[in-house]
């Protein structure tokens, strides 16, 4: 118990360079100025972002015909297709935020402390690079191609095993399969966000471990592991809002067999399925409001995590 | 770290990784090579290079890249130096605005946008107004986190100053000082944003612009085969970006910003 408060000290000591003293001008008689310089920015934010979103959330208590109303919010936790539509988008997030931070940390090991050749971890780092921005409609064509009725994979199990998946009932167009399609650019966004944290533990912990007696188990349990679980949990919650406002790639994926929110509210843009507007805009602040949880934990866990790693 | 030999399991995951990797690739490309029945054929390559359409969402996919970059660009550029010279108090609020594509997904943004400017009194969605601006909120994280990082390594101070004893104004020291001093910076921004508006595919389907994205998608729903050939296209760009990030930013490991939001 006791090597944490001198881990602390060892962890921030040369951390901080100072940033260059130079204080701006006293600045009272331009201050105007300094705004001025800022304006298109937050003229654009405020525009394009704060005012949409802000009048998704006044229009959530419209009711039907005009007047305030919390009938669509109360809608949300009610309204079976609804409930059910936010039930799927929570578990395939979370599942795939799960199995991706599980699966992308030890990908993240192996590479990093593995043993495995140097080449090998710059070739994964690159290429995860390019798997966590490869999304949307080409990466639902993929793996159309890949475990589709006609996908490789599906002809392969086909040829092998004397079957007709088809004819068997067998299909991917669920949140099964859904979910093995976000996997493949969740994990690499946790590889490419642990491969640092892991190569930033410092190899003065372990030493200061071992010469207190302590085994490698030891070490991950008492040291490495609290250290990295901040941002271990942290990537995650990224993994979770990363496939909970994802839109793109479920479309192209399986149109709108799954029932997710995020192509409920495509389905309301393009005509109003529900048959009231104050309940489609509900229905984008439910997920405005858990894309804002996430944030929070989110921001919270990498404050505690930047404590501890480089 | 001790070196030391890899054990078993190490080998096993890595090679796991790598299957989940290539095998989607792998059966793309062979997928794209089915097209005549009973032999291998670059055959949708060829009917999918020859759609004039093709040509056009293509095309309109590359305008909307380069506007997008161009306006954000220049709008986080001069707004992070800005910021780091003259207002270092409201730094957090600027970074909180460039993480809100985070906590408004696309799908959502575009419902705001429709329901907002798709009236009157002020009219947008006839024009691409909406749908840039949108694609220039989806770049702010890549963009500032690149843009911010940059700012870091240079001596905006002595630079601003030694500019203006020059007489530069703030346009010549926008365009001549701060952008060559930021290229890399910039760049990696740059092929980011570029990535992800060439396939992007929510905001224009549902502003019903033309682009790519949409253009595979609807292709998608007639044919079998071209959406492949194309996917894998859309796949050499992506790849072609990030490989150009990351050969811009060589030695800082801190150039690739990741923030999720375009799926």
């Amino acid at each position: 118990m006791g090597e944490l408060p001198a881990l602390t000290t060892a962890g921030t000591v040369g951390e901080k360079k100072g940033e260059a003293p130079q204080a701006p001008p006293p600045a009272s008689r331009r201050a105007w100025i300094d705004w001025l310089g800022v304006l298109p920015f937050f003229l654009f934010a405020t525009m394009f972002l704060f005012i949409p979103s802000f009048s998704i959330f006044i229009r959530s208590f419209e009711k039907l015909g005009g007047g305030f109303t919390f009938d669509n919010i109360i809608a949300l936790f009610t309204k079976s297709d609804i409930v059910n539509a936010y039930k799927t988008s929570l578990t395939i997030s979370g599942v795939t935020a799960l199995l991706g931070g599980v699966f992308g940390f030890l990908m993240a090991y192996a590479i990093v402390m593995g043993g495995l050749p140097t080449r090998i971890r710059e070739f994964t780092l690159s290429f995860s690079g390019v798997a966590s921005n490869f999304a949307g409609v080409p990466l639902a064509f993929a793996f159309i191609a890949t475990m589709g009725n006609a996908g490789l994979i599906t002809r392969t199990i086909e040829t092998w095993f004397d079957l007709d998946l088809r004819q068997a009932g067998f299909s991917i167009y669920n949140s099964v399969g859904l979910s093995i399609v976000y996997m493949y650019f969740q994990f690499p966004l946790m590889i490419l966000i642990m491969a640092p944290a892991l190569a930033g533990l410092r190899r003065e912990w372990r030493e200061a471990c071992e010469n207190l007696g302590g085994s490698g188990g030891t070490y991950w349990r008492r040291i490495a592991f609290p250290i990295l679980m901040p941002t271990l949990l942290g990537t995650m919650v990224l993994l979770f809002g990363n496939a909970f406002g994802a839109y793109a790639t479920a479309y192209a994926f399986s149109g709108s067999f799954i029932n997710l929110v995020s192509i409920l509210v495509g389905a309301q843009i393009q005509g109003d399925v529900l048959y009231n507007p104050g309940l489609g805009n509900a229905l984008a602040l439910g997920m405005m409001a858990i894309m804002a949880t996430a944030m929070v934990i989110y921001l919270y866990l990498q404050r505690i995590a930047s404590r501890w790693v480089r | 770290m001790k070196k030391k030999r890899a054990p078993i399991w190490v080998w096993l995951i890595f090679i796991l990784g790598m299957a989940y990797f290539f095998i989607p690739l792998l059966s793309t490309f062979e997928f794209s090579l089915r097209m005549v029945k009973g032999t291998y054929s670059f055959e949708a390559y060829r009917v999918a290079f020859s759609d004039p359409a093709f040509y056009k969402n293509f095309g309109y996919s590359l305008l909307w890249a380069m506007l997008t970059i161009i306006i954000s660009s220049v709008m986080v550029v001069w707004t992070a130096y800005w910021v780091q010279l003259r207002m270092r108090r409201i730094r957090p609020v600027v970074e909180f605005v460039t993480l809100m594509p985070f906590v408004v997904p696309a799908v959502v943004l575009t419902f705001g946008l429709v329901r907002m400017y798709g009236r009157p009194p002020l009219l947008l969605t006839p024009t691409p107004i909406p749908l840039i601006a949108g694609y220039v909120v989806l770049s702010f994280p890549y963009m500032y986190r690149a843009v911010d990082a940059g700012l870091r390594g240079i001596d905006i101070h002595t630079l601003t100053e030694a500019a203006q004893s020059l007489g530069a104004s703030w346009g010549t020291i926008l365009f001549r000082v701060i952008f060559p001093n930021l290229r890399g910076a910039i760049l990696s921004g740059v092929f980011l944003t570029f990535a992800i508006v060439m396939g992007e595919f929510t905001f224009a389907s549902l502003l019903y612009w033309p682009a790519f994205g949409p253009y595979i998608e609807e292709i998608g729903s007639m044919r079998a085969y071209t959406p492949q050939a194309l996917s894998l296209v859309s796949f050499m760009l992506t790849f072609l970006s990030i490989s150009a990030i990351q050969w811009f930013g060589r030695g800082s490991r801190e150039q690739q910003a990741q923030v999720a939001g375009a799926h």
